[in-house]
């Protein structure tokens, strides 16, 4: 990425800033609770409604607002709300990408429906959901507390013990986490609601209809590695690897995704993480060795996802993803996002940057434009620290925005020390801590995996 | 990305659930603040499958310690802790941090203090059911059997860098 192109980057695109005004009036609403709108909050959410007036949702969202008006809360209201919202980020994220393909010249490919595989998720786990997002809905942030937190427990439980419902299990356990060590919420100071709004309205969504992972076609090449980038909370970890893949015959380079995920409990952290992932060695061997993979017929869904499978994959070659982002990453094809995913958070297009200046305030400086980079989203799971990042000269990172403004999120760095050129990336440790002072760490504390699987083993065996 | 910062609220992604630190989990493998109680589970040192289920409730500090089938510790007497409610203090501490704790506990102390110095509730009889049961809750996690899916809500909840 140039200077001239992170200039056009960080023009806002027109609509945004009303989008998220529209947002914002409706997640204060939320905040205090949909039960009892006061003037500002009932305007607030009709205009929420309004802005999508035009759109198929319209029809449904203005009965919602006049159900709320009598005091009727029901899931058809709730869902009508949280479609509506989710319309308008899309949105917002749809301009926003257009642009950031616009100033990078990044192609991206034609959205593309999969049929998958059909199967009904069980509605009772989905009902259990919806109900405590009703209740959380009419309770607004600042009425909930412990008991209504609990009140969840249940749900939570069943909803992880059934794969199908991943997606949703791994939302709600976030926020139940988030609204628990905020308990009483009425006595925060500030209120993320933003956020909370955000997790609300796709849990929703999610609650309704069961996850909507699409289906997938098969895929063969090759894989060449561009970065890791790494999900965490209390209970679930995901690592996310960006790479270009060269299909072997015809169609274009593409740029894909691969995740894979876990579930775990808090008292797991840091470079202990990757243990958990250990069931997908060829793909963690390929990030912390930098190698490139062969894949044969693995399922790739219309957004981008290679659907991990390690039978179909082999480790190749050393491959460099500094010399991947220079060489491939310009003409690989982007894909394109799936509808309901669309929302600014979902934004992280890989991007290579160089020839920058580190600033003092937390910038790079690509000459003409500077850019954020995000010092807070360095994994723990990995060697990046706020000093490689600062003395680096060359990045690869992801483009990101939120709150309105674009940053940059460092995957892997390098740089020249002792003249000699240093490189770091996320996944390093993926297969352990290559650094002295973090392999010392980790063996103090133990393995905290080993421990609790061993007493799972005999605890829960019956 | 803290709550000091303007346009906190405007923020999809911020750090809300402060970071944990990693410790050895052989002695005491689950701590948590919830339900009004410091409360966890501590190795028994003799057997694997026994374990005592030790607990200090908010305000009133008043403590209790037991196997997890309900027999009482020996140890924990009047006002006295037994080493599994010293050792539940000590490692919740290292888990989330003295002001945390002290906190949900409602208690005063400063960096430095005794934390269990300043508790002086007394023995108060509780099912060690409850906790043992949110225990295994706990292990099954690890348990949890995998998905294939990939999981685009977890932008929400990227891995931020530890706090010392
Ligand atoms: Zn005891």
């Amino acid at each position: 990425m140039q200077g001239v192109q992170l200039a056009e980057l960080v023009q806002t695109p027109p609509g945004v800033d009303e989008a998220m005004e529209a947002v914002a009036g409706f997640d204060a609403a939320l905040a205090d609770g949909l039960s009892r709108l006061g003037p500002r909050h009932s305007e607030a959410v009709d205009a929420l409604a309004g802005a999508v007036s035009a759109s198929p949702l319209g029809a449904a969202a203005a009965d919602a607002c006049g159900e709320l008006a009598v005091g009727s809360i029901s899931d058809t209201e709730l869902s009508a709300l949280a479609g509506a919202r989710a319309a308008l980020l899309g949105a917002v994220h749809d301009a926003l990408l257009a642009r950031l393909d616009g100033a990078l010249g990044r192609t991206r490919a034609e959205w593309e429906e999969h049929p998958a595989d059909a199967q009904e998720p069980p509605a009772n786990l989905l009902a259990g959901a919806r109900s405590w997002l009703r209740e959380l809905a009419i309770a607004g942030w600042r009425g909930v507390d412990e008991e209504l937190v609990s009140a969840a427990d249940q749900t939570l439980e069943a909803l992880w013990a059934e794969p199908r419902l991943r997606r949703l299990a791994v939302l709600l356990d976030g926020l139940a986490a988030e609204l628990r060590v905020s308990c009483p919420v009425a006595t925060m100071e500030r209120i993320p609601e933003r956020r909370w709004a955000d997790l609300w309205t796709r849990a929703v969504l999610l609650a309704h209809s069961g996850s909507w992972t699409g289906g997938a076609a098969a895929v063969s090449g090759r894989l060449l590695p561009l970065g890791v980038d790494v999900h965490e909370h209390g209970t679930a970890v995901q690592a996310q690897l960006h790479a270009v893949l060269e299909p072997r015959g015809d169609g274009p380079v593409r740029l894909v995704r691969a995740a894979v995920a876990a579930a775990k409990v808090d008292t797991i952290v840091g470079p202990e993480v990757w243990d958990l992932l250990s069931g997908h060695p060829t793909l963690l061997a390929a990030i912390a060795e930098r190698r490139a993979v062969d894949i044969a017929d693995m399922p790739l869904t219309a957004d981008g996802d290679l659907l991990w499978d390690e039978e179909r994959a082999k480790a190749g070659e050393p491959a460099d993803p500094f010399a991947t982002a220079r060489v491939r990453l310009p003409d690989a094809e982007a894909p394109a996002v799936a509808p309901l995913d669309r929302h600014p958070v979902r934004i992280a297009e890989p991007v290579l940057v160089e020839g920058y200046k580190a600033k003092r305030d937390g910038t790079f400086d690509l000459g003409g434009a500077a850019i954020d980079v995000d010092a807070d989203r360095l994994p723990p799971s990995g060697p990046l620290t706020p000093q490689l990042v600062n003395a680096s000269t060359a990045c690869i990172g992801l483009l990101r925005w939120d709150a309105g403004r674009w940053t940059l999120q460092p995957l892997a760095v390098r740089s020249v020390a002792k003249k000699q050129p240093v490189e770091a990336h996320n996944g390093d440790w993926a297969l352990g801590p290559t650094d002295p002072k973090a392999a010392k760490a980790l063996a103090r504390s133990g393995s905290a995996v080993a421990v609790l699987t061993e007493r799972a083993g005999k605890l829960l065996r019956k | 990305m803290s709550s000091g910062e303007a346009g906190w609220e405007e923020r999809s992604v911020a750090r809300i659930v402060p970071p944990i630190r990693p410790r050895k989990l052989a002695k005491v493998p689950f701590v948590e603040l919830a339900e009004g109680r410091l409360q966890g589970v501590v190795s028994s040192g003799s057997s694997a499958t026994r374990v005592y289920v030790s607990s200090i409730e908010a305000e009133t500090h008043d403590f209790n310690c037991s196997t997890n089938n309900n027999r009482p510790c020996g140890g924990a007497q009047g006002s006295f802790h037994c080493k599994h409610l010293k050792a539940l203090i000590d490692e919740a501490v290292k888990q989330y941090g003295l002001e945390r704790v002290a906190r949900y506990l409602k208690v005063e102390a400063a960096e430095g203090d005794d934390l269990h110095s300043l508790l002086n509730g007394k023995l108060v009889k509780a099912p060690a059911a409850v906790v043992f049961s949110r225990f295994l809750r706990h292990l099954t996690y690890l348990k949890v059997p995998a998905g294939s899916e990939p999981l685009p809500e977890m932008h929400w909840f990227p891995a931020l860098k530890a706090v010392h």
